[in-house]
């Protein structure tokens, strides 16, 4: 009796269906790893270790009250600033790019926290100036979402910085700007590529060069993408059987554990394959929608949409460049890439996703 | 001015916010719309585009070299063998960076400037993305070193592969060639033919001398690997394997030994050598002298090197036997003797008072003979055994030169032997027309009696001279000179010989034959212009001595001050054959600048017929001691 009524207070806040199928996709992501890394069990041991401290993060955020994540909301977004600058001056340099910064025990990235931390932060500020809200508002906010967004993108991480400001884009949209200046930022955006362009370091113009044409450096820097092309493409409509995708496991495909990981579940999954991948993440993003329409509060519609709309943003942009119509920017497949920060980051998000969810009545205003 | 402050209607204001969601779905479900389609191109449309670029990636043919086959003396000595070595390859287009990886490796393995500096010129010269040595002949250390650290250097690989080798270095240099590079225009004519596939992977071939005249059955077949690799281009597993179909081995009409004996005959002299069995045609010795090392060229020849060979005085390049065109001078006495008794214009016993010199009526220019006073009383044989020159005067003018012409260009003069060797030149035998067309100019009565005696406009190769005097020690039938004796097909175990019909017979009045070979043998006999040569042979052999004056330099020579004097001496020839009864061997020799004839020449044909017809050693004396005197031209 008093263990169910445990057991019931411990999944109280827990939403079965997203659950249910966040589960199908990190069992998918196991026996994927499992032929991605050649059937390196010590890897798979890892992801799963991951998995289990993604989870946990997950059980905290659903179980985490409303107004003490308002309350983190500041000092998180401060924090998470802080290590940025940090990084820029004592990071670790690796692969020509600063992002890691060592605290002693293990090294930490501390741009990934932004992913989180800026629409928590900017979420947080239209709620306070709801009743408020002007074109200063928005400015501010843009202030907010600005600031990590450059620190992030001068270390140079081009993948993260496009998808935190898309994640603090997503909540100025949300929280109702006018077209109108969406239409100006637009247009400045547009106006501000070439500046944009030639800020960006060598090997991000090359990759995104190799969009155009990847043929051009077929050995170099359009390796990458041929490989994972034709990786897809092979595996036609059923795929070449599980453990079996040559481009795969004669090396053809690198980093096939972590960003490329799409294109060997496509080779060997094919066609049908994708199709119910596809599926589940349209049921999962369908299941966060209808979250997000029922959040119940200003900070939680937009913090509940700002997690959906990333989310999606986060599966095109990786499909899309393993299979060749976005540049290679570095952004993983959620729930299915190997890495231990942002499998962590993610289900964290699905765990406020959740108590948004189930604290909907309580906060009822 | 102050913005109005507005209070926020909740209700409208979730109407907009769900708007806006609907609008992000709808969004979202065009993103998903664009990745679907895109899924379908790749998966669906374009399957099969890119599984055969899967394939591509996964398989990769391999292409199998053949052996390339031996070249064998008559007696089975090699002559041009392989040897297995290992090398170190990159293939190009695996390595991105390829100036990077070649330091690395020579970190591990000693590599040149003359290695870099080659491999770039193989770079060049490539056609196929194909594997390219960076070094030969690696050590068992420095591959050891290298596989250990193999990881690091994708598209690189230790390859053990045959190469050629010419184990007798300068000796057989003109008569077997040698192999080099394929070069684009080999390439191409490759294609033309057809058999650019048999050359997957090869790389070499004949450039010249047997190696190019019998490429075709030196070479073999590529065979073809089909492995599965891994994307640093490293085998996973053989798929498929058709073995190359390796080349044939060519046993020559050469006698190894008889060429030593005859190489070693010259000395430190430039000249040549060719011996036929007149029976058949077989070339038994081909002797070009100097020679170069073949070894040299294989690889392409370094500048030093081919400058040291180009630009020695001494043209070691110059296939002499088979491209040198020289006077016969007194050589061609006994071809000029038949052809007085085949046109009626001598009779054996018809003999001339010799007074040393020759006169055309109404003119006072004198022929003069060698022999300041005249040999006497001289009928035909004892022209040819003491060369008298005034005989011969006598007999050409009245022959003309239409009937010389005609008699001589039976005996193969001025024509192209047909020998199977590339590069033959067809000396020269002039006509009336011939000097019309090439001076523009009538024929003289004089130009008939300096071909007479060899003298004139006519020319010979060492080649054509062996030829026409194994013509004459056969009783006049010709059979074409030739160098392979048989090709063996390893696979099949089976043999084939080229074909060996009478080329042609002359039909010459035997008496008349039999006449001016007496007379030969009489030359190497007391009293000839080669007795010394002849002295003390337990056989009889026929011959002639010749002289052929050398007027000014030759074309391509420089001037060296020191040589000169050697240079401007004239060159010596002898023709012979034995024994005479029933000859086994026809000989003509050559030495450059070797003065009068019978010193030189005639002494080197004697060593190469002791040795042919007793299996005697040579002496390791060189010909130029030889006894000087004697007899003379």
């Amino acid at each position: 009796m008093i263990r169910q009524r445990l057991w019931q207070r411990f999944i109280a806040h827990l939403d079965p269906t997203l659950l249910a199928s966040l589960g199908i996709l990190l069992l998918i992501s196991l026996v994927v790893l499992y032929s991605a890394s050649d059937g390196n069990w010590y890897r798979v041991l890892t992801h799963m270790i991951n998995i289990l401290v993604a989870c946990t993060a997950l059980w905290i955020a659903a179980n985490t009250p409303l107004h003490y994540l308002m309350r983190v909301a500041v000092p998180i977004y401060l924090l998470g600033l802080a290590l940025l600058i940090a990084v820029a001056f004592f990071g670790e340099i690796a692969n020509g790019a600063r992002r890691w910064l060592n605290v002693g025990v293990t090294t930490i990235q501390p741009a990934e926290l932004m992913r989180i931390a800026v629409p928590l932060m900017m979420a947080w500020y239209f709620e306070k100036c709801q009743a408020t809200l002007t074109l200063k508002n928005y400015c501010f906010a843009a202030v907010l979402l600005l600031l990590p967004v450059t620190l992030i993108a001068r270390q140079p991480d081009l993948g993260t910085a496009i998808m935190v400001a898309a994640s603090g884009l997503y909540v100025l949209f949300l929280a109702g700007i006018s077209w109108r200046i969406m239409l100006a930022i637009f247009v400045t955006f547009i106006a501000s590529l070439p500046l944009v362009w030639s800020t960006l370091h060598d090997y991000q113009r090359h990759r995104i060069m190799m969009l155009i044409d990847p043929s051009q450096d077929a050995l170099g820097r359009g390796y990458h993408t041929i490989q994972s092309t034709i990786a897809i493409g092979s595996g036609g409509i059923f795929g070449k059987g599980y453990l079996n995708g040559t481009q795969t496991h004669l090396d053809f495909l690198p980093e096939r554990t972590t960003d490329f990981i799409f294109a060997v579940y496509s080779e060997e999954f094919g066609l049908i394959g994708n199709l119910v991948l596809l599926s589940l993440y349209l049921f999962v993003i369908s299941r966060s929608f209808i979250i997000t329409t029922h959040a119940s509060t200003y900070f939680t519609r937009l913090m509940a949409g700002s997690i959906t709309l990333t989310f999606c943003t986060y599966i095109f942009v990786n499909i899309g460049m393993v299979s060749g119509i976005l540049p290679v920017v570095g952004v993983p497949l959620p729930l299915i890439s190997y890495g231990g920060t942002s499998m962590v980051i993610l289900l964290l998000c699905f765990g406020i996703l959740m108590g948004i969810h189930s604290n909907k009545r309580i906060v009822q205003t | 001015m102050k913005y109005p402050i507005e209070l926020k209607n909740d209700k409208q204001d979730i109407y907009y916010f769900q708007l806006r969601l609907a609008l992000c779905f709808g969004f979202v479900f065009l993103l998903f719309f664009i990745l679907l389609i895109r899924l379908l191109y790749l998966q669906g449309i374009q399957k099969n585009h890119y599984q055969t670029l899967a394939e591509g990636n996964r398989i990769s043919i391999v292409p199998m070299t053949p052996n390339r086959g031996l070249i064998l003396d008559r007696k089975g000595l090699v002559l041009a063998h392989n040897y297995p070595a290992y090398t170190l390859e990159i293939t190009p287009n695996k390595v991105s960076n390829l100036s990077a990886t070649i330091d690395e490796l020579s970190k591990l393995v000693d590599i040149r400037p003359a290695d870099r500096k080659n491999f770039a010129r193989l770079m060049a010269d490539s056609f196929r993305a194909e594997s390219l040595s960076i070094r030969n002949h690696l050590t068992d250390t420095e591959v050891a070193r290298f596989s250990a650290q193999r990881y690091r250097f994708p598209g690189v690989e230790v390859k053990a592969r045959l190469f050629r080798e010419y184990p007798h270095h300068e000796k057989f240099s003109h008569l077997i060639g040698y192999i080099g590079r394929i070069n684009k225009s080999e390439l191409e004519q490759l294609e033309e033919d057809e058999l650019a596939n048999d050359y997957r992977g090869s790389g070499y071939i004949g450039k010249t001398g047997i190696e190019k005249n019998y490429e075709n059955d030196l070479h073999g077949k590529a065979g073809i690997k089909r492995v599965e690799v891994d994307a640093g281009g490293r085998e996973v597993r053989v798929l498929s394997n058709t073995p190359p179909t390796s080349g044939n081995n060519l046993i020559l009409t050469i006698d190894a030994q008889l060429q030593e004996v005859a190489e070693q005959s010259f000395g430190n002299f430039r000249g040549a050598l060719v011996a036929i069995d007149p029976t058949n045609g077989e070339i038994l010795a081909f002797v070009s002298k100097p020679g170069y090392d073949p070894n040299l060229f294989i690889d392409g020849i370094d500048e030093q090197n081919w400058r040291g060979l180009n630009d020695s005085p001494d043209v070691p390049l110059n296939n002499r036997a088979l491209r040198g065109q020289y006077s016969p001078g007194s050589t061609i006495k006994p071809f000029m003797a038949l052809a007085g008794l085949h046109y009626n214009k001598r009779s054996p016993s018809y003999s001339i008072k010799d007074p040393g010199h020759f006169s055309l009526s109404g003119s006072a220019h004198r022929y003069r003979d060698w022999k300041k006073d005249g040999h006497g009383t001289v009928d035909l044989f004892k022209s040819i055994v003491v060369s008298c020159d005034t005989y011969y005067y006598g007999l050409a003018n009245e022959l003309g030169i239409d009937n010389i012409f005609n008699f001589f260009s039976r005996f193969g003069f001025g024509k192209k032997t047909g020998i199977d060797m590339e590069g033959e030149v067809s000396g020269l035998m002039p006509s009336q027309e011939w000097k019309q067309k090439r001076h523009n100019q009538q024929w003289y009565a004089g130009d008939t009696i300096s071909v007479g005696i060899g003298q004139g406009y006519d020319l010979v190769t060492p080649l054509q001279l062996a030829y026409a005097t194994a013509i004459l020690a056969n009783d006049g039938v010709a059979y074409r000179p030739h160098l392979l004796k048989e090709v063996q097909s390893v696979r099949v175990n089976e043999r084939r010989l080229p074909k060996m019909d009478i080329e042609f017979n002359l039909n010459l009045n035997q008496d008349h034959l039999k006449l001016v070979k007496s007379a030969m043998v009489g030359v190497t006999q007391p009293g000839g212009t080669a007795a010394r040569a002849g002295a003390g042979a337990p056989y009889t052999f026929a011959g002639k001595t010749g002289t052929a004056q050398v007027i000014g330099m030759k074309q391509g020579e420089h001037y060296i001050e020191s040589k000169v004097q050697e240079r401007y001496r004239d060159h010596a020839w002898f023709i012979a054959f034995a024994p005479a009864d029933q000859p086994k061997i026809a000989m003509a020799v050559l030495v450059e600048n070797g003065g009068h004839g019978s010193s030189v020449a005639a002494p080197i044909a004697r060593k190469v017929l002791d040795h042919f017809l007793l299996n005697k050693a040579p002496q390791s004396a060189p010909a130029m001691h030889e006894a000087k005197g004697g007899a003379n031209d």
